[in-house]
């Protein structure tokens, strides 16, 4: 350790500190550890620090000064969607009447939080065509296997128990083929063309009765929207197999098109990415799940129902494929969710999708002066550029990343999706300026020279960061994932 | 109306256009084929100012009978208990909730330190040498901790116990549908697990038996004992579910030799927010390690030598290793993992054992209280804050007259416990206090004359 570290919590711990402090005990005591015996009595305290409140709030400063959020500047990281978090969302959020109350109280007395819910479940409706949807996933890959979960239901109250594949595109989001596989699926893989977008003569090749579903994402990873969306439907539904929408780029389409109009069964969103829920340096998130009509009777259950004007909980739902969580998801990230829709509206939320598009459409040929653009057609809400130009003079995508950072830019998505080489995927979003853009794309720019003429000062950025590049091999080979005293 | 997070003006438009050599952004939908193409606009309520919504959400949010005007004995899973201010000044900064996962560790020190200190506080409550950086919600950590054990064992048989929370018992069945796990219920006497019927039903073609501790009754259940029943099949795991707060002063599962622990952390520092979002924790062995689902925090250092963190053993995860991945999870709780790290610094090595005694103390009275009103309690044996009472009215009935006196009264076990009609679960937090649990149980008391 050198003197330059940031000290963990544990390090700022002194015997005898104290950052809390209890009411006073005014019920008679009585003896505890006599009734638990010592076999059940703790006899080594748990090692939680020692300290002040002070030093709780200078730690945890010091510590959100070494972090990056959207607040901090622009963060265009594709398939993640970083768009500015609104702060009505938090304020709402925190008001005693959303953020105390229980899960088990009666729903006469949370009609409030019934009614968002329920209304929450009819906008989301709306914006994807679909007939039903469900609260209750908390977050992407939850929403995408609660969704396959219902499609292995819907086949099976079919008499249908051979569809044991998934099929998913090779530029599929990793958590497509890892949710299948905890489906009880078996993910193939159907290869894309020279324009990027999914091989329908693949698809027929894949696709047949013991296929259950195709997921896919349109706009695809590489901002694509699949244009022969309604051929492939057909493709996959005349085999008896269900669609199933990735929602995760949902923001390039926002009142232009809806999943279920093209023919998708089953939709999840990720509502702190499209919906501005916050991604908490990592979560909590919030993924529902939207279904056609022939799949509604499989969704998770309880659903919030509206009867007359109550609104309460339907749990009697006999082929629904149980509970995918306890309780009825990430209430408070569905509030953010909700308080966004009502800020935005029809019309808002078609211009969220329309400036989206039209900022990731000005980056792209800004910058494909400078770097490869494998697919040169429009895209969507993001592209994916490709390093391989720089690569040759010895600049990988991983360097010109990290070289970002010197410039406080949080850098692109990079080496996905896998079927470009040197992958740098990015998305701007729509709550980006004009000025915020030009100076990225003129970073960007300035990189790609260095790259050619100044080499160095790319592969070996970052320069300004608090710690430079990390020793990833030896975290991995000799892992050491808690603090122990010394 | 003007939409205060869009800052597209029409002048940038048209440069931009120029740019692209459009005239018109329709063109950059003209791919989207014809025939599914919404040819009208979406039919959502009319976008409103920040000062209407607000009223508005403000209205919505009364509507709600909150935990702060009104006195709860309510817990089954979520508790009300004193979150430091502290906590919610952290967790507002907008460098940590802005952030996304931090794959950039030279820019994410901050938040990757913060994991690395939750899991390092995980691994102390529960006596477990490995923890990760948090799942959903105790529920889904605990289905796949099951569906780990199914793996690493090659075995289907899962015995659970009735006495785990029942909405997690409804996530294991679901989880377990993928890799068609046989899941056996244990029954429960009293509010304990039925160790005979354990013993009967645990043989080689057990994978795990899932307890927790304290259970869904609030009873402590007798882990040494089942710990001795699983060395009959030292293949079979033992998989506990704990309520960490009860760890400040229940001898942690890691010390009865578990193989999985989780449990919530919504105790510390997390409101109950309608049930989520919460954060679950998963900590395990050293052996089980490169099995454990989502992510993980690692030390390490950087070229200069200094220590830093990365996110690391991710051969484990979806996005390296798709559908070999040990788990789908990909977003987590982090969030909430900090909130519970904050106060779990603030409440303190000290203070954390005092909390868990104070709320063990008035569970206590609140139970003697309800012996001296004449009241039947029906769980006998040791436990933390909750207990079991016997009613001579159904629990809504109880609970709508409470709800006049400004209660909201204890879960009515009715809901999943057909043989437990009128049976209420009272939960006693350290915020009550010696007038309020006399007021109830004399309330209570009422209803019974």
């Amino acid at each position: 350790m050198t003197n330059q570290d940031f000290p963990l919590i544990f390090e700022r711990s002194k015997e005898g500190r104290v950052s809390f402090n209890l009411p006073e005990i005014d019920v008679p005591e009585v003896d505890l550890e006599a009734e638990l015996t010592d076999t059940y009595v703790r006899q080594e305290a748990p090692d939680l620090p020692e300290v002040s409140e002070l030093d709780i709030m200078r730690h945890y400063t010091g510590l959100s000064n070494r972090n990056y959020g959207v607040d901090s500047g622009f963060y265009p990281l594709g398939s993640c969607t970083m768009k500015y978090n609104p702060k009505i969302n938090e304020d709402v959020a925190r008001l005693d009447g959303f953020s105390h109350i229980h899960p088990y109280q009666d729903p006469k007395t949370v009609q409030g939080a019934l009614e968002m819910m329920y209304d929450l479940q009819e906008s989301l409706k709306e914006i994807t065509g679909m007939a039903g949807v469900s609260l209750q996933s908390a977050a992407g890959a939850h929403g995408e296997w609660t969704g396959l979960m219902m499609i292995r239901a819907f086949h099976e109250a079919n008499g249908d128990f051979h569809r044991t594949k998934v099929i998913v595109p090779d530029s599929a989001h990793g958590t497509n083929p890892a949710s299948a596989t905890v489906a009880g699926f078996e993910a193939v893989t159907v290869k894309s063309n020279e324009n990027g977008l999914v091989d329908l003569e693949d698809l027929k090749r894949v696709v047949g009765d013991d296929v259950a579903a195709l997921m896919l994402t349109n706009p695809n990873t590489l901002g694509l929207f699949e244009t022969e969306i309604v051929e492939m439907a057909e493709i996959v539904h005349e085999a008896g197999g269900k669609l199933y929408y990735d929602g995760a780029n949902l923001n390039a389409i926002m009142g232009y098109a809806r999943p279920g109009d093209m023919g998708f069964d089953v939709v999840h969103l990720n509502l702190h990415k499209t919906f501005t829920g916050p991604h908490g340096g990592g979560g909590p998130g919030s993924g529902p799940v939207g279904v056609s009509a022939e799949l509604e009777p499989y969704l998770p259950k309880p659903l919030i129902v509206k009867q007359d004007d109550f609104y309460t909980f339907e749990y009697d739902r006999p082929q629904s494929i149980g509970r995918v969580k306890p309780y009825y998801g990430n209430f408070g990230i569905n509030l953010r969710a909700y308080t966004y829709i009502r800020t935005m509206g029809a019309e808002g939320l078609k211009k969220v999708s329309e400036y989206a598009v039209l900022n990731a459409n000005y980056m792209m040929r800004k910058l494909e002066k400078a770097y490869d653009l494998p697919y040169s057609q429009h895209c969507k809400h993001e592209f994916v550029l490709s390093g391989r130009r720089q690569k040759k003079l010895g600049v990988r995508t991983l360097d010109i990343a990290k070289r970002l950072l010197d410039f406080g830019y949080h850098p692109p998505t990079i080496y996905f999706p896998l079927n470009v080489e040197e992958a740098l995927m990015v998305e701007p979003t729509e709550t980006e300026s004009k000025e915020t853009l030009d100076g990225f794309i003129d970073t960007m720019l300035q990189i790609a020279e260095e790259a050619e003429n100044n080499p160095e000062i790319v592969q070996e950025a970052p320069h300004n960061t608090v710690v430079k590049r990390m020793d990833e091999t030896t975290a991995a080979r000799k892992p050491i994932l808690r603090y122990y005293k010394a | 109306m003007d939409f205060r997070f869009l800052p597209m003006t029409e002048n940038d438009k048209k440069e931009m256009l120029d740019t692209i050599g459009i005239s018109s952004t329709d063109e950059l939908f003209s791919d989207i084929p014809e025939k599914v193409r919404l040819k009208r606009d979406l039919n959502l309520k009319a976008p409103k100012s920040e000062a209407d919504l607000k009223k508005e959400l403000v209205q919505m949010a009364n509507k709600n009978y909150n935990l702060k005007e009104y006195t709860s004995f309510l817990g089954a899973g979520v508790y009300d208990h004193f979150i430091p201010s502290v906590v919610d000044h952290v967790i507002s900064r907008s460098e940590f909730y802005t952030a996304y996962t931090p794959y950039q560790p030279e820019i994410s020190q901050g938040e990757l330190q913060a994991i690395f200190e939750f899991q390092t506080m995980i691994s102390e409550l529960t006596g477990m040498p490995v923890a990760n950086s948090s799942m959903y919600d105790g529920g889904t950590s605990l289905a796949e901790a099951v569906n780990l054990s199914a793996g690493q064992t090659r075995k289907k048989k899962v015995l659970v116990s009735k006495a785990v929370h029942p909405e997690s018992q409804a996530v294991i069945e679901t989880y377990g549908k993928g890799p068609n796990l046989e899941i056996v219920y244990i029954d429960h006497v009293n509010g304990l697990t039925d160790l005979d019927q354990l013993a009967k039903e645990l043989d080689e073609n057990t994978a795990s038996v899932v307890i927790q501790y304290p259970n869904f009754f609030g009873q402590i259940e007798p882990l040494a004992e089942i710990r001795e029943l699983l060395n009959q099949q030292p293949k079979s795991m033992f998989i506990v579910s704990s309520n960490p707060l009860s760890l400040g002063y229940l001898t942690p599962p890691g010390k009865f030799g578990a193989d999985i622990v989780v449990g919530d952390t919504q105790v510390f520092g997390i409101p109950a927010q309608f049930g989520g979002p919460h954060c679950g924790y998963f900590a395990t062995t050293e052996k089980l390690m490169r099995k454990i689902p989502g992510r993980l925090v690692g030390q390490t250092t950087d070229e200069n030598g200094l220590r830093g963190f990365v996110l690391t053993l991710q051969a484990r995860e979806q996005h390296i290793r798709r559908d070999k991945a040990t788990s789908n999870i990909c977003s987590n709780q982090a969030l909430n993992a900090l909130a519970s790290s904050v106060a779990m610094s603030s409440i303190g090595k000290h203070g954390l054992k005092k909390m868990s005694e104070l709320n063990m103390q008035k569970a206590r009275y609140a139970k003697q209280k309800f012996v001296e009103e004449g009241f039947e309690i029906v769980t006998n044996g040791t436990f933390f804050n909750e207990f079991v009472v016997k009613l001579p009215v159904s629990v809504s009935v109880a609970n709508e007259k409470l709800l006049e006196k400004g209660f909201i009264g204890g879960y009515d076990l009715a809901s999943y416990y057909p043989e437990l009609e009128g049976h209420m679960l009272v939960a006693v937090t350290e915020i009550r206090t010696k007038e309020e649990i006399d007021a109830f149980v004399k309330e209570l008391g009422d209803i019974h004359d």
